[in-house]
């Protein structure tokens, strides 16, 4: 019997507006591993999703032999350790490795709840001037992050794209609709100089460039979001 | 080994888990015990970002957050494994650290501490707990038949929870509505290294009970 191999079925369970079913999608496009997309329906959100992730009944949830794997963080680790073959998604060296899963825990814990603040829950003047604030701290702390990561180089993950610049690089399309949105830019030439760049060089990246959405497409979903959060609270 | 130390507070569970992986892997460390109203210098120039404990410090490299420490710690020392070997189960021990620390430690704090009184938070943590007890069904430990990441993350329902109930009379983790987890704490405080890693239960109940009077319920 022929052995089967590790790149065989693989599905994917998730969302194209997700930014944490991008990060997947551009993950398993970078380790070129060919796989099912299935688009989660959402409302009513589909008997598959609520059988395979009954904890958090969220996409994206990796299917490998049917198994399901639920939360990206999760997932991204799952991948890099059973494709082995090529490019790696976490550093080598184990430091390296843990500053990368730091500052991971960081963009999803902080960055990415102080986007969601600005752009979805924040109402009135005086909650939106301190969601924009604090954004705008958070992304100068994930400059900061790119500088030590980067050591110099293209990307947080050195020479080639890694974990972090998936990690981080998931939510461009919905960080630059929250510029658009709000009217201020959160990366500038002046104050997040490597950010710039940095998004100018992984945004060409073929693996990237088919998944992250313009924000202009992702409009419709976040007032989508705006108008479930406000049904939920009145 | 090169030169470990651990910058924490004895009576913390985040601190606990690190002295935890640490001695199962029989590594030396020192711990520096910090005082959380007046915070090291030191501490504040290893975690300038959350300038929170614990921090691991290896041979001058810090690393903070306690998740990352205890994969930093598997990765860098053999010995004991905490985490499986399996690609699949490791992301399964993952999962179950990420919910335990996302979800179950902020619905346990409400419930046993913060909001006290507060009914709902109560029966909300209790549906997180029901799903950490089926997940336990026919296993001594999260990780099989030995401690592994899971268990040393649910340290804080292993030994402090038990113990806020024994001072407030909370009855949330009882043998009656959670054999499993009950039965896996039991294993989980027999393990010597682990009562090693924790704080006495007198020390302990002693600051449970000034730490509630001087915080009444919201």
């Amino acid at each position: 019997m022929a052995a089967s191999s590790t790149a065989d079925d693989v599905k994917l369970l998730g969302g194209w507006p997700s930014p944490f079913s991008n990060r997947i999608q551009i993950a398993l496009n970078l380790k070129s591993i060919p796989y099912d997309f299935i688009e989660e329906t959402f409302t009513p959100k589909s008997h598959l999703l609520l059988k395979s992730n009954p904890v958090h009944k969220q996409i994206p949830v990796l299917f490998h032999h049917d198994k399901p794997i639920c939360e990206s963080i999760v997932i991204l680790q799952y991948i890099d350790e059973v494709w082995t073959k090529g490019q790696s998604l976490l550093p080598s060296d184990s430091y390296d490795r843990a500053i990368a899963r730091f500052w991971a825990a960081y963009i999803d814990d902080k960055w990415f709840p102080s986007l969601r603040q600005l752009t979805i829950f924040a109402q009135g003047e005086d909650a939106i001037s301190a969601a924009l604030k604090q954004i705008v701290e958070a992304t100068a702390v994930v400059e900061g992050a790119f500088a030590d990561c980067s050591k110099g180089k293209a990307y947080f993950g050195g020479d080639k794209i890694g974990y972090l610049d998936l990690v981080f690089g998931c939510f461009l399309g919905w960080l630059r609709l929250a510029e658009k949105v709000v009217g201020v830019d959160l990366l500038t030439e002046t104050k997040t100089p490597g950010l710039v760049g940095w998004v100018e060089r992984f945004s060409s990246n073929d693996a990237v460039k088919s998944v992250i959405q313009e924000p202009e497409k992702l409009m419709e979903t976040l007032e989508f979001l705006k108008a479930m959060f406000n049904a939920s609270t009145t | 080994m090169g030169e470990v130390k651990v910058f924490g507070v004895r009576r913390s569970p985040y601190s606990c888990r690190v002295e935890i992986a640490l001695k199962l892997k029989g590594i030396k460390y020192d711990f520096i015990e910090e005082d959380l109203s007046n915070k090291s210098p030191l501490l504040l120039k290893y975690n300038p970002v959350h300038k929170k404990i614990p921090v691991l410090v290896h041979n001058e490299n810090p690393i903070a957050e306690s998740l990352v420490i205890l994969e930093y710690i598997e990765e860098t020392w053999k010995g004991t494994p905490i985490l499986p070997e399996d690609p699949y189960q490791r992301a399964m021990a993952r999962f179950w650290s990420k919910f335990i620390d996302e979800k179950c430690m902020p619905a346990l704090l409400k419930a046993a501490v913060k909001e006290r009184e507060n009914k709902k938070a109560i029966e909300e943590a209790a549906e997180l707990l029901k799903i950490l007890e089926n997940e336990l069904e026919g296993k001594k430990f999260f990780g099989g038949d030995n401690i592994g990441l899971v268990d040393i993350v649910a340290d804080f329902i292993g030994y402090w929870l038990g113990l806020i109930q024994h001072v407030t009379g909370l009855e949330l983790l009882t043998k009656e509505k959670f054999p499993n987890l009950c039965e896996w704490s039991h294993e989980f405080l027999s393990s010597s290294i682990v009562k090693e890693s924790f704080p006495p239960s007198d020390h302990l109940l002693e600051y449970i009970r000034s730490w509630l009077s001087a915080n009444p319920s919201k």
